[in-house]
């Protein structure tokens, strides 16, 4: 117990630690951007995420991975937000928790493996590109000064780490905030802070239930909303504990990464946040800066929360263009660059599914929308390419009396038009054979097929003898275990 | 599936009698002796970590080619080490009669890689610490205790101290059911042909203890080894220690984690504290 305790807790203490700090220090400008996007105060962001930071690091499965207020999930309650305000955001919340934990209980994770890497592409890009748009309504009708600020922004944080010793010591979107503010509080200059969007937290979180009617009413309104949260939610959290795993080579158990997070947004709701879920970008900045266990991602939502309180005055002085800046970074650092590059050498179908997934979440403003387009049209591609592995070929056994058909291959929905199409009805024959022994029935309509290949071979008056349907039809049922054993593999594809 | 003695070999200074007793068990007990080298290329501690907190273009890809170079570069080297150290482990075994030791070298954690080799072990031999372990502290090896507890095989857990021929083996017995079948699976098994077994019960001289003692030193008896029967009164560890001490024990037998895990973590646990104090080799059985 003891040994396990060290082992998953402080086998890299101080590494974790570092880590948990310079994440903190990310967070506090993402968590405040993503309140902004949501239209709700900075605290809720703030709040949500030490919560959510917090409780994963506990309830989590994957280890070193960072969960807190994320843009996916702002950007689809900001309806309710608007129609409903914040009391209904925050029982969306708790609803979203509880079905993620229904979704961890279920096991719905072991479904990620239906989600293939081009739609994980398409999300990953259209979040990216949602991110930086929910920051253009800063940097439309303002002064030249936001595009100046904004800009040296950038510049501090491409080119800080290039800066010898100190570079790779001090995170640079840490120092691109402090110098703007600096800059702006030396000036003066009449520019939008985060003291101009809402309240900032100045007290520790309470716990408090949502002040809503506990009715069918309050379950419609939330309901659709909490149903998406928790699938974003989920959806990007296994992305990202995938990534996490890869980087560090590591094994995680995503579905208790799913109750993780049912959990963690239950206590987030319960204590005035907002639902989040799992980062991309913070999880790798957190990898990268040496963060392994459960400590760095503790030690990011204690530290986001001290610094938060005890610098509320400061950091309603930070102007909004240090944080746009800090977002553009965000939304260039999740963007994969690479995608665009291996657009020339993938094939059109595969890109088609990344294209669609990217499209239609821009385009609705909801990723689970986006990645379902995008799983849909991989599995249809997919049928479509396995419905081509059919050919029918045929002799004649007997010079106008007999014929034999020779079927090899996969026969599903998608192949059986062209299953139909291959026999010639109009050849006079007294009888016809087809052997199927190495052709696959998978569902009922390839059984369907060959049932009307049969009966007009009958109308025509052939007789009719089928070869090995057995073998060719064993593939229907359910459960048709051939896993590991090469014999069966061997037999089925034949 | 074969039954093999494995040794467990690192770097540290322990794999020297690891391997020694390793070869003197694969003989004793006609088993074929396997050396395993667990390479672990994922150290916990992370160095050199870029606190930056920046994302840059491509950073996701960047980072995890940075992290699998290192990781390459690491595994090669430990790999090339680990080949060096099972060649010497096998040629030291080939000169105490042991010719045909198998050299097996596995990616993974070292508890994680004797897990998967369970079924194939018959004996474990592993070193009090590992190569990283500190060594002046009295601590048992961070690895050994979760061994102890995930294995349900037979471990012989070896000090630095050099090999000495097996003469005198003595066996805690305290009558719980943990130690009747350690002692039921020493009578069936050949490894102490030939060795005086005291087994020793410590506690109060009642009828009750005799008579489970008794017991014990008649099917060890019957089994064919010379054993006999001791009860001393006194604190469980510091008489076992008296006693081994007094007789000139080699190996000391004991049943392994009586109590749950529960009992362990708020009052500790005599299994580790004798392992830890421990100067002779300790056979432990589940």
């Amino acid at each position: 117990m003891i040994e396990s305790f060290k082992q998953t807790w402080l086998s890299n203490l101080k590494a974790d630690v570092l880590s948990g700090i310079v994440v903190a220090l990310a967070l506090i400008p993402e968590a405040i951007a993503f309140s902004i996007i949501a239209g709700v105060d900075p605290k809720v962001g703030l709040y949500a995420s030490f919560a959510i930071c917090v409780i994963i690091a506990f309830a989590g499965g994957r280890s070193g991975m960072i969960s807190a207020a994320t843009g996916a999930m702002a950007l689809l309650m900001v309806t309710l937000v608007k129609e409903h305000g914040l009391e209904y955001l925050l029982a969306a919340t708790l609803l979203t928790g509880v079905l993620q934990i229904l979704a961890g209980y279920l096991r719905l994770a072991d479904l990620m493996r239906f989600v293939s890497r081009s739609v994980v592409t398409g999300f990953v890009n259209a979040l990216a590109i949602l991110i930086f748009m929910a920051q253009l309504p800063e940097l439309t009708g303002v002064t030249w000064h936001v595009y100046a600020m904004t800009a040296a922004g950038l510049a501090i944080i491409y080119g800080f780490p290039y800066l010898p010793r100190v570079g790779t010591s001090i995170p640079s979107p840490l120092v691109c905030i402090l110098v703007l503010t600096a800059v702006y509080l030396a000036t003066g200059m009449d520019i939008r802070t985060v003291g101009d969007m809402g309240e900032l937290p100045d007290s520790l979180p309470v716990f408090l239930w949502p002040d809503v009617p506990l009715d069918l009413e309050t379950l419609r309104i939330i309901f659709p909303y909490s149903l998406m949260l928790a699938v974003v939610g989920l959806l990007e959290s296994m992305m990202t504990a995938t990534i996490v795993d890869d980087l560090t080579d590591t094994p995680s158990d995503k579905n208790r990464e799913c109750k993780g997070q049912g959990i963690a947004n239950l206590g987030a709701g319960l204590l005035g946040g907002m639902a989040g879920c799992a980062m991309i970008g913070q999880s790798v900045i957190n990898v990268k800066s040496g963060g392994r266990q459960r400590t760095s991602t503790l030690v990011a939502g204690i530290g986001l929360l001290l610094l938060v309180v005890f610098l509320s005055d400061f950091v309603s002085l930070i102007p909004m263009a240090a944080l746009v800046a800090v977002m553009i970074m965000v939304s260039v650092g999740t963007f994969s660059w690479e995608s665009i590059r291996d657009l020339r050498k993938h094939p059109m179908s595969t890109n088609m599914v990344m294209l669609a997934t990217v499209a239609v979440t821009v385009f609705t403003h909801n990723l689970a929308l986006g990645v379902f387009v995008g799983v849909l049209l991989a599995a249809m591609n997919f049928a479509n390419k396995v419905g081509n592995i059919l050919y029918i070929g045929s002799h004649e056994v007997e010079a106008g009396r007999a014929r034999e058909y020779q079927v090899v291959g996969q026969v599903f929905f998608a192949s059986c038009e062209r299953f139909g199409a291959a026999f010639d009805f109009k050849e006079s024959v007294d009888e016809v054979t087809i052997d199927l022994s190495r052709a696959h029935f998978w569902d009922i309509s390839a059984v369907q097929a060959l049932d009307r290949v049969v009966i007009k071979f009958r109308r025509e008056g052939t007789r009719v003898n089928l070869v090995g349907l057995n073998e060719a039809s064993a593939t229907i049922v359910d459960r048709y275990a051939i896993h590991n054993d090469a014999e069966a593999v061997e037999k089925l594809m034949g | 599936m074969t039954e093999h003695v494995v040794a467990a070999i690192d770097g540290s200074s322990f794999s020297a009698s690891v391997c020694d007793y390793a070869a003197w068990a694969s003989r004793m007990l006609a088993a074929p002796l396997m050396f395993l080298h667990a390479v672990d290329n994922h150290p916990p501690t992370v160095e050199d970590p870029d606190l930056s907190g920046s994302l840059r273009l491509g950073a996701r890809e960047t980072l995890l080619n940075e992290l699998a170079e290192l990781d390459e570069k690491r595994a090669r080297i430990n790999r090339e080490q680990g080949r060096l150290m099972l060649d010497e482990a096998c040629r030291r075994a080939g000169d105490k009669g042991v010719s045909d030791a198998r050299p097996r070298q596995r990616n993974g954690t070292l508890v994680d890689t004797l897990a998967e080799y369970e079924s194939q072990t018959r004996l474990l031999v592993l070193g009090k610490r590992g190569e990283n372990a500190d060594q002046a502290s009295g601590h048992l090896g961070s690895n050994l205790e979760r061994v102890v507890r995930e294995l349900r095989r037979p471990i012989l857990m070896v000090p630095r101290t050099g090999f000495k021929t097996p003469e005198n083996v003595m066996i805690a017995f305290d009558g719980s059911k943990t130690a009747r079948k350690g002692v039921e699976m020493l009578a069936k098994s050949p490894l102490f042909q030939g060795v005086a077994c005291h087994v020793v019960s410590v506690g109060a001289d009642t009828a009750e203890h005799r008579m489970a003692l008794a017991w014990a030193v008649d099917l060890l008896q019957q089994a064919g080894l010379h054993a006999e029967g001791t009860i001393r009164a006194g604190e469980v560890e510091a008489t076992l220690h008296a006693f081994e001490a007094d007789n000139n024990i080699d190996i000391t037998v004991m049943g392994a984690y009586g109590h749950s895990r529960i009992r362990h973590f708020l009052v500790g646990s005599t299994t580790t504290s004798m392992l830890r104090n421990a100067h002779v080799p300790a056979l432990i059985l589940r």
